[in-house]
């Protein structure tokens, strides 16, 4: 057994170490390691629960606008309000454009990029893959940024800024769009869906989100393997086995998101797991949430008291010289089991057919959850163009939303790359206990107190080593399918 | 000009926003200005053992390095160990990587307010003991101490903002890159005077309902939101109402306070970040350079002359009262 230290890990937001063992050509057993830590969940107590808008968001800057949603949705539970319909729409319009540039910047920027490290040289579509994604020069690479930049321009109207934005409050939005501005934006979301369809897919998002079958999502491939970039995806995912590789632990959970006025959620919430006659879904209980500190630098409470605790009576204490830990991290557990989180998890929740059986065959592996974020491309951006076309200008945009002295309050929301919860107790109009659990809590979270591996620990048991790797380029394919953000895990 | 990217303790937000600039080439535009990446944590594609040896090779001079870019703040904790931000792969602490790659660099740049005075990481207690690059808040020090000079012999470059606008960063960059910033062109903050010597309040264009002190009272209004809803704009230094954020954005178009996040402390106002402190009812932060006396004085006679419009428009989230029309020409 010979054992790998993998850092810095870079092209994920944060920082992050991975350590490997290894044998045979293959990863025996992972350990992975949130080197950073800032205290936020220390930060926040004793402030004003108003002022944790200001600071929450700041938690991370590249889902800015989640841990603001989480934030002003855990605070409007206190305060029993529920914004009107066109803060509704104006916070989800800027949540989606967040997301959905999330998945842009991911693919482009942050997951493509490996396919042109010198390790594949040797590949027929190497050079192929550096034409298109070389970070500095690559041709599509240059595109999307200039995509992305331009659908920021949406949270520039709709929030005032981007990352940061302080638009949004427990009673809605503060930028009420006139109907000038909505044309605008309007005009915004073609040009978005323009780049889509002209550079990622080379079809319509219509044609695109009707593909229901595996074998239609290759036959639609084989007509035109090279026009769009996720079609060149899937000839390298061919190409590179990635449909088996990265295996998670086969259960899923989304928190469900983008409330509309009557109720519902356009993307459901539950946990999808995987069964010997077939898959299920099963309701989100958030009383089964839990976070167990056994392996991480933090103190795990007194003897006699429970080791995983809700978050509602959450403790976050730094005990940096903590025995047999060794990340900054928690381990959170859904009904005490470990859980994967993402666009993927997502689509299994709502049922996507195509999705559905492509993990019925392959499992949630790197393929699946690249596929499912650049799906959630094609099928989000016509949900925003109607919630756009749904804002009556003139109508509110924010209600007033006092707060009670004491009391608590939930606010959960999806994050581009999964399931974001806040956790607030009030007590005297300041916070007596805040606690976040991110998304990549879940997905990189460290062993708990039985002993079991994280979601990317288990992935990434059997990924190949080549000879002569220190930095596998199986490893960064497995950690990077996640869009890991690390800075939210550990905060 | 080759330029050392490293994140410390932050969010991340400052590269974010940074990839933001109002460019269709990004990559071009950093060619353009004379600007090559060495190493960027969200743009390069060396990793792991690859990025370690380039670091060694700085901090050891064998790779001459001209700019250093640091964003997020230093982490000192626990106990002065660092150990709260340990560069994954190393076992070493990020502060004591940044010591001696600052050492050998020929200017040294904060990227954002964590890395130039502590910022939000900073707030409340400071569970992390995190500091500035060269500042602790408003007092010189910090990580580097107050009497650090880089190569150039220019103090610590403050790029100051939570986060940073882009073309903060990038006018910068390229202005040292052309070998045109002098200490001459920082404030006395370490700042780039080229935003730096604008208020927030230029530019706003809630300025009508300013010189009425026809004020917000609740989210969403549209009246100034200096009298209740604590905007700091005029007082703080940055050019946000002037150069915008993503295409026409700014924190009070947007509809919410300016809370100071380019000036040293403002994560810590002593008051809600969204309350405007005053004694006697008169705001205490009142608009740099005028006298508070000729404040109240002009804020009363402009209040008995706000007109009607004004004075609807600023509690309504949208225009409830629209300019009159005249029959003549305007003169």
């Amino acid at each position: 057994m010979s054992r790998l230290i993998v850092g810095p890990f870079n092209r994920v937001e944060g920082d992050l170490e991975v350590t490997l063992d290894c044998a045979d050509g293959v990863v025996r057993a992972a350990h992975v390691n949130a080197p950073m830590y800032r205290g936020f969940e220390q930060i926040l107590q004793g402030k004003l629960a108003h002022d944790a808008l200001v600071l929450v968001p700041r938690i991370c800057g590249i889902c800015s606008v989640s841990q603001s949603v989480a934030g002003a949705r855990a605070l409007a539970d206190l305060a029993r309000v529920v914004p009107p319909p066109n803060g509704q729409h104006a916070i989800n319009l800027m949540l989606a454009t967040e997301n959905l540039a999330d998945h842009l910047t991911h693919f482009y920027a942050f997951f493509m990029p490996d396919f042109c490290r010198p390790v594949y040289a040797d590949q027929p579509w190497h050079s192929e893959a550096q034409r298109r994604f070389l970070p500095g020069h690559g041709e599509q690479t240059r595109v999307a940024l200039a995509a992305r930049q331009r659908a920021f321009t949406l949270l520039g109207t709709l929030g005032g800024k981007w990352p940061h934005t302080q638009a949004i409050e427990p009673g809605g939005s503060t930028r009420a769009i006139d109907a000038a501005e909505r044309v605008r934006l309007r005009a915004k979301l073609r040009e978005w869906r323009a780049f889509l369809e002209q550079h990622l897919f080379a079809d319509t998002l219509e044609r695109v989100n009707a593909i229901d079958r595996l074998d239609a999502l290759w036959r639609w491939h084989a007509q035109q393997p090279e026009a769009g970039d996720l079609r060149f995806f899937l000839t390298l995912a061919r190409a590179t086995g990635l449909a088996g590789l990265g295996a998670g632990p086969g259960r899923c959970l989304s928190y469900g998101t983008y409330p509309q006025p009557d109720g519902t959620l356009a993307l459901p919430a539950g946990v999808w797991q995987m069964q010997p006659g077939g898959a299920q879904v099963l309701p989100l209980q958030t009383d089964c949430i839990s976070e167990d500190a056994s392996r991480s630098w933090l103190e795990s409470g007194r003897a006699g008291e429970p080791v995983a605790r809700h978050p509602w009576s959450g403790l976050t204490r730094p005990a940096p010289d903590k025995a047999d830990a060794y990340t900054w991290n928690k381990a959170p557990r859904w009904a005490g089991q470990v859980v994967e989180t993402g666009a993927l998890a997502r689509q299994l929740v709502a049922g996507q057919p195509l999705l559905s059986e492509a993990v019925a065959q392959h499992g949630c592996t790197v393929l699946t959850r690249v596929l499912a974020r650049a799906l959630e491309l094609a099928q989000v951006l016509p949900q925003m163009e109607q919630w756009l076309r749904a804002i009556r200008p003139g109508e509110p945009f924010c209600i007033p939303a006092p707060l009670p002295e004491s009391g608590q309050g939930m606010g959960l929301t999806e994050a581009a790359r999964g399931s974001l919860g806040h956790w607030v107790v009030l007590q005297q109009g300041r916070i007596a206990n805040y606690q976040i659990v991110a998304p990549t809590s879940w997905n990189f979270s460290p062993r708990d107190a039985a002993g079991v591996p994280g979601a990317l620990e288990q992935a990434l048991v059997g990924a190949p080593v080549r000879p002569g790797e220190d930095t596998p380029v199986a490893v960064q394919h497995i950690v990077r399918s996640f869009d890991p953000c690390m800075v939210c895990t550990v905060h | 000009m080759n330029v050392l990217w490293l994140q410390a303790g932050g969010c991340g937000g400052c590269s974010m926003s940074l990839l933001c600039a109002d460019t269709p080439d990004f990559h071009a535009h950093l060619r353009a200005a004379g600007i090559e990446l060495l190493w960027h944590p969200s743009l390069s594609l060396a990793s792991g053992s690859e990025v370690l040896e380039l670091l060694q090779r700085c901090a050891d001079g064998r790779q001459p390095l001209d700019a250093l870019c640091i964003e997020g703040s230093l982490l000192r904790g626990p106990n002065g160990t660092g150990r709260f931000h340990v560069l994954a792969g190393t076992g070493v602490p990020m502060i004591d990587w940044v010591r001696r790659l600052a050492a050998r660099a020929r200017h040294v740049v904060a990227v954002g307010s964590c890395a130039a005075w502590g910022g939000v990481t900073a707030a409340g207690d400071n569970p992390t003991d995190a500091c500035g690059l060269q500042y602790e808040d408003e007092r010189p020090g910090g990580l580097l101490g107050a009497e650090f000079r880089s190569a150039s012999g220019l103090p610590v470059i403050n790029i100051a903002g939570c986060p940073t606008h882009p073309s903060w960063v990038l006018d910068t960059l390229a202005a040292l890159a052309a070998d045109e910033l002098t200490a001459a062109d920082l404030d006395t903050l370490a700042r780039p005077r080229f935003y730096a010597d604008q208020l927030v309040h230029h530019g706003c264009t809630r300025n009508e309902y300013y010189e009425f002190k026809a004020s917000a009272e609740k989210p969403s209004d549209l009246g100034c939101l200096m009298e209740h809803m604590g905007c700091k704009g005029t007082q703080v230094h940055a050019d946000c109402n002037i150069r915008l954020w993503n295409g026409e954005g700014s924190c009070t178009r947007g509809g919410y306070a300016c809370i100071a996040c380019t000036e040293p402390g403002f994560q810590e106002p002593g008051h809600a970040f969204d309350q405007t402190p005053k004694f006697a009812g008169i705001p205490i932060g009142l608009p740099t350079d005028m006298p508070k006396a000729w404040f109240i004085a002009l804020a009363s006679l402009s209040k008995s002359a706000t007109p009607k419009r004004v004075r609807d428009n600023a509690v309504a989230d949208h225009l409830v009262q629209k300019p009159a029309l005249r029959r003549t020409r305007t003169k």
